[in-house]
Order: structure tokens, then sequence, then C-alpha cells
């Protein structure tokens, strides 16, 4: 009898919508759904996807609690023998609620778990080294790659077979290290290493430094009334018509528009340029992701300095973190030399 | 950005839905707001109920401004 496989998936995957449906509640249908046949596929016959999870990815990140309770009751009455999550490639909040059902059924349900996300995706931080997290491209054409691993691991998993190392198995490192004996000794290892690197030849460090990238919080700000807010948003609010073309997914830039006429936002003067969310709550009213209209009460009530003349936007949605690192670098330098102590960043 | 804003000397408070995430990426000043796709307002609401919503959660973010952090703090 083929192993009971269990596969937890978000509502694009399953075909039921994009953004428009994000809010869509926990639901279980019998066999496999959308990428869960690329799995089957891969399983080949050794193990089946017999019921599939289906949640939005706006509705399990907003109600984190009840839905991992729910998704979980669904996982465990199909009796899998082991569970997959995704993968979510570079979909971030599907990411973190693969991580989270995954985390989930491995603590709580205490069954064999393999999920699957591109490196730089939220989710792969916070669980990496809680689960099986296999490394895949950042966009869905990385299924082809990301199946025969996936579908492997969990074989393996089920069957309490030996799990190798993260390099050969394709998972992303969790930090666990394992004894074994190496056919050649350090020195030797040591010296081909160093060979390579001066030759300007590839060569594989056995001890990645960590990074530890964490900034200092800023200092307080004492005398509110006198300081000046600069606005930042990931959520994309730009001015109607997206003046820039800053891109819905990936963008490869930032904008900086005047909003020092502006007394609140408007469906006619903004709009959002995100591909990521359901547009249209930010297309009514984009206060709702850049509070000018507050600001402006609190600038008059003499609780705030004042708004800094320009806001600074882009698209929060599959960027990579190399680009959002530049774009805040821009945008801190240029506050730096204005004078700007405070900033406040909203994200959708 | 939250990172390298502040890097530059400037007091960052990130609003945001998923904290988490906010949490993962690095920031020091963390207010939770309502939902991914309307985090300062509520469409349920009316025009003026948002605006009061939307008020609130601003204050929030001013009070996190005035408090002095050495660590990764949400302001709930």
């Amino acid at each position: 009898m083929s192993l009971r496989v269990v596969h937890y998936i978000n509502q694009f995957f399953a075909q039921i919508g994009g953004e428009e449906k994000a809010d869509y509640a926990p639901e279980y249908r019998e066999g496999a759904v959308g990428p869960g046949l690329a799995l089957n596929a891969a399983f080949k016959g050794e193990a089946e996807v017999v019921g599939t999870v289906i949640c939005g990815d706006s509705y399990f990140n907003e109600n984190l609690d009840a839905a991992k309770a729910t998704v979980l009751k669904m996982i465990s009455d199909a009796k899998p023998d082991v569970v997959v999550c995704g993968p979510a490639f570079n979909a971030g909040r599907y990411g973190v609620a693969c991580g989270t059902v995954a985390a989930a059924v491995k603590d709580e349900l205490n069954l064999p778990v393999v999920t699957g996300m591109y490196e730089e995706n939220p989710g792969a931080d916070m669980f990496k080294n809680k689960v099986y997290i296999i490394a895949t491209k950042n966009s869905a054409a990385g299924m082809r790659d990301a199946a025969p691993k996936m579908a492997s691991l969990a074989i393996k998993l089920a069957k309490g077979e030996k799990i190798g190392a993260s390099a050969e198995e394709g998972y992303m490192p969790n930090g666990l290290r394992v004894n074994f004996f190496e056919a050649e000794r350090g020195s030797t290892r040591a010296v081909k290493m160093l060979l390579n690197k001066l030759a300007g030849k590839p060569y594989t460090t056995e001890f990645p430094m960590p990074s530890f990238d964490r900034v200092a919080p800023g200092a307080a700000i004492t005398d509110l009334a006198h300081t000046t807010i600069a606005l930042v948003t990931s959520g994309g609010i730009v001015p109607k018509g997206n003046p820039d073309h800053i891109e819905s997914s990936s963008a490869s830039k930032f904008g900086r528009y005047d909003i020092s006429s502006f007394e609140d936002l408007t469906a006619a003067d903004h709009e959002t340029a995100h591909g990521g969310y359901d547009p249209v709550y930010a297309n009514e009213d984009a206060d709702r992701v850049l509070p000018v209209d507050v600001l402006r009460k609190m600038e008059k009530e003499g609780k705030i300095g004042g708004i800094y003349p320009y806001f600074f936007t882009t698209v929060g949605n599959g960027t990579a973190v190399a680009s959002a690192k530049k774009y805040g670098e821009a945008i801190g330098k240029e506050l730096r030399d204005a004078g700007i102590k405070a900033a406040i960043l909203t994200s959708t | 950005m939250v990172k390298e804003i502040e890097r530059a000397g400037v007091t960052v408070v990130h609003m945001c839905t998923v904290t988490p995430i906010s949490m993962t990426v690095g920031a020091n000043r963390i207010v939770p707001t309502i939902a991914i796709p309307h985090p300062l307002g509520n469409p349920a609401l009316t025009h003026e109920e948002e605006f009061e919503l939307r008020y609130k959660l601003v204050e929030k973010a001013l009070k996190a401004f005035e408090t002095p952090v050495d660590d990764q703090t949400i302001f709930d």
C-alpha cells in the first residue's frame, strides 16, 4: 500500500483565485489538487496525495491561531503518513503559512513534514531550523525541480529512513551537525580549498559564517511636536496612473512623490501599484495604506512638527532583498541629509 | 528597507499586519495593523469611524517613537 500524503496549498495554487480570494477559509478536498499532481508523479507510486487542504494566504496570516487549528484538524482527520506544504516559492504570506502549518504538524501531530520555498521568502528564516524546507526557485517555474526533491524527502521521512546532509537532500541548512568521517583529512581539504581560491576557481566553504544583520534601534524622539515625520511604504501607493511604472511585483525601483499639497489621499489622485494584495481598498482610499490624512490632522493639532514633503514608495511583492536594501539606503541617505529623524514605514 | 533607513540614523516605526515578518526583517519598533490589504483602515466602518481607527493606530506609532527601546518591540 502506498504512503498517504496530505498536501497544504493556497487559494492561488488551488486555482480558486488570486488576491481577490486571499481571504478564502480553509477547505479540505479529497485527492490531489494543482501542484499535488506534480508530487504524485514524483512519488512514482510509492506515495499518493490522498487529500488537499486549501487556505487563502491573507485568511491564514490574519487569523493565525484559528486557521492553524482548523487546518491541523483537517490534516489529522485525513490520517496521513507524511504531510507536504507548498512549495511557496517567493510568495511571502504563503511561505509563512507553509512554515507555520509544517511546524505545527511536526510539533502537535508528531508527523513527518516537508515544505519548500525560495531562500529569500520570509518563511524560510522563520522556519528553516524547525522543519525541512526544500530550497526552490523564486517562481512557480521551479516546480519541476522542487517536486522530485520534496517527494523524495517526504518518502524517506515517512519510512523513517536516514536523512542525508542538507546539500545532498536539497533542504535549507537547519543548524544541526552530524559527525561523520570525510574521505580526505582536514589539512588536505583546506589546502585544496586554498589552491582553488588562489586560482580563482569555485570552492565551497565547510563553515559558512552566520550573518546576523541587525541594526540597533534608533533613538527615541523626545519632541515630536517639533519633529518632521517621513512616510515610506512597501504597499505600492503611487500617484494615480503610476507615473514611473513601478512594477506590480519584483519592483526594480522606488518612487518619491510630493505630498506637500495633499491633506487627504483619494481615489482621484492616488492608487496602489502592488500586485500582491487585493488593491480594491487601497485604490478607494490610499490613506488606508499611507496615513496622510491623520498625520495632517496631527500636524494641525501640534502633535507632530510636520510631514516630509515627499513620500517614498515601492512594491514589496517578490522584491529581492538586495533591491529593498538599495532602496532603503537611498531613502535613508536623503532623510539623513535633510535632517529627518523619524519615519513611519507601512507594509501590506 | 526598515533596517537600512534606521541604519542611516532615522528612527523607524514599522506599521504592518504580519508582525512575524516584521520581526524577521529586523524592525525595532513595530505597530500591528488591521489587515494586509488595508493596514490602516477598515472598509466595513463609516468614513469617520475609519479615520478615528487610523488616528489611534498612528497615535500608537507616535508613542513608539517616544519610547526608548533596546530590542525589537511590538507596540500593541
